[in-house]
């Protein structure tokens, strides 16, 4: 019989550190222990909390229902909009889809032409070279935004070049970045793709100060960070542009902010981004679709209509932890865009949640039975 | 997608629905379905462990592992069944008797000491020793006339459960 009581094991993984206490946010239910005098068999026994949590989990969750793409409502079961919608795909598929690869394939012709002259003459001129390439680079995002009639409203100060500021924002898709890129030649940080985003990634993008990183490195962690304090402190880059989500998510909530992008020490700028989904919808289901599927999607629809929101420059407060900070500049960008917020750590995709969680609901159930053994 | 690989015809609903003794309406099956569809990621029709570990509420619950056992690899029909307890509508011997299942892991139809210090043990975890375990055990069976050799049927957790219908109900939400 082994004694377990001085196995406390406490993990204590950089992820869990990331986030606020869960138990904030999730709804504690009928609760185990609330002390109701002397214990009998019937208490000990009756593992219905327990249970409902966790059917309740599979019957609904909150987790889930960030990535879930809402499938289109079939309108088309009717003797005169049938016809109607056929019209509609012919239109899309024959006439606009080919007009937009058009569009961006001269949209490429023009970019390439200009950037690899630009790229390899003026070698030794780098100001010169990196304003010209971040005017490139912008016209090519304009071009892919044309090429889904994208329609983006843009409400706010147009992002400067400063140093010592971060840009954050929500994250949907990919095209988050190409719909502010268009605006403003930001360096943004992100995950290496493969594939031929991964040509782009590290052949253009490089130009305009993109930072890499793998998310399944945990060292990769403090050589990104570095790299990002870096960034910031040079006063001729690009605007740094952070996703903290860290992973795409429906548009319709937002999951827990990464604490990284808040302890670079310097102002943060929050944007929102809040597509229509009348026209389609815009949420990147990595799990689904890749990236090249995902682009058709939006080529083949009728348009791309989007709000872009750059809201006020915070710092952060005297006293307050970087993950208050994240939780506040959250709570801002959801209230702006109009998104539920949810308590989850958007790596969860990829990777169980740590038994801290567990180990927190079992500590309270131990404590709960062996304070009622005392009452006699 | 929350797309369903198959449409539900009414036939299915109403086999669905006897199977689980009619303790769901119609609509809360078709919702059913579509929970059972997402999940069920490349719609194997049934959902592995992986796919219910990938919940992370579930996967944070301390019974997860003994719940696994017992719904890894369910089709639709007996996943609706074994939700069915967690209905308001289910009597509380139902619910009893999913709470005895939960304990009684080797399915031989009785719950021993040992069964109930197992699932003492998942709740508990590392913040109570094994003595201090059995000592409560021991204890509240001994009160309640039972002793640490005794095995518990069916019919003892209903009586012990008396008349006290177990807080267990789930609602299922129909959009």
């Amino acid at each position: 019989m082994s004694s377990t009581a001085g196995r406390l094991v406490t993990s204590r993984s950089e992820l869990d550190l990331d986030h606020p206490n869960l138990e904030d946010y999730l709804p504690s239910g009928s609760s185990i222990n609330e002390p109701r005098g002397k214990l009998s068999l019937r208490d000990l026994l009756d593992i219905s909390p327990t249970l409902t949590e966790a059917a309740g989990a599979i019957v609904d969750d909150s987790f889930t229902r960030c990535f879930k793409s809402n499938p289109p409502e079939p309108w088309n079961w009717n003797i005169y909009l049938f016809p109607l919608w056929c019209f509609g795909v012919v239109v899309r598929y024959c006439l606009l889809f080919p007009l937009r690869v058009v569009t961006l394939a001269f949209g490429w012709i023009i970019f390439l032409s200009l950037f690899i002259p630009v790229n390899a003459l003026l070698k030794g001129q780098d100001r010169l070279r990196k304003k010209i390439e971040r005017v490139l680079v912008e016209m090519i995002c304009s071009f892919f935004v044309a090429s889904w009639t994208g329609v983006v409203k843009y409400h706010g100060p147009r992002p400067s070049i400063r140093p010592k500021q971060v840009y954050v924002a929500n994250h949907t898709s990919m095209i988050d970045f190409i719909v502010l890129e268009q605006m403003t030649a930001f360096a943004v940080i992100m995950q290496k793709h493969p594939g031929w985003v991964g040509l782009l990634q590290s052949t253009i993008l490089e130009s305009v100060g993109c930072i890499w990183f793998n998310r399944s490195e945990a060292k990769d962690r403090e050589i990104v960070a570095r790299k990002l304090r870096d960034h910031v402190q040079g006063t001729d880059n690009n605007p740094l542009l952070i996703f903290p989500e860290g992973t795409c998510v429906n548009n319709n909530y937002t999951v827990m902010f990464k604490k990284g992008a808040f302890e670079l020490d310097c102002t943060v700028c929050p944007i929102a981004i809040k597509y229509n989904k009348i026209f389609v919808d815009a949420f990147w289901n990595s799990r689904k679709q890749s990236f090249t599927m995902h682009l058709l999607q939006l080529m083949t629809s009728w348009a791309v209509v989007c709000e872009v929101w750059y809201l006020e420059p915070q710092t952060i407060r005297p006293g307050e932890t970087g993950i208050e900070f994240a939780e506040r500049v959250r709570d801002m960008i959801s209230l702006r865009a109009g998104l539920k917020k949810v308590p989850w750590d958007g790596y969860l995709k990829y990777s169980r949640p740590s038994s801290k969680h567990s180990e927190r609901k079992q500590q309270s159930f131990a404590e709960s039975i062996l304070a009622r053994l005392e009452e006699k | 997608m929350g797309n369903t690989s198959s449409i539900l015809t009414q036939y299915d609903i109403e086999e669905v629905q006897s199977h689980c003794h009619d303790l769901f309406e119609q609509q809360e099956i078709l919702s059913l379905y579509q929970r059972f569809c997402q999940l069920d990621r490349n719609a194997k029709g049934f959902i592995s462990a992986d796919e219910f570990l990938s919940v992370p509420e579930f996967a944070m619950n301390p019974l997860s592992q003994r719940l696994l056992k017992m719904v890894d690899g369910l089709n639709f029909k007996d996943f609706v069944a074994f939700l069915s307890a967690f209905s308001a509508k289910a009597s509380l011997r139902q619910k009893v008797q999913l709470i005895f299942k939960v304990y009684d892991s080797d399915c031989n139809g009785k719950v021993s000491f040992k069964d109930i210090m197992e699932v003492l043990r998942d709740l508990s975890g590392s913040f109570m020793s094994d003595e201090q375990r059995e000592e409560v055990l021991s204890q509240v069976l001994k009160e309640s006339g039972y002793t640490s050799d005794s095995f518990l049927t069916v019919e003892d957790f209903v009586k012990i459960f008396g008349s006290c219908k177990p807080d267990m109900d789930v609602e299922i939400p129909v959009d």
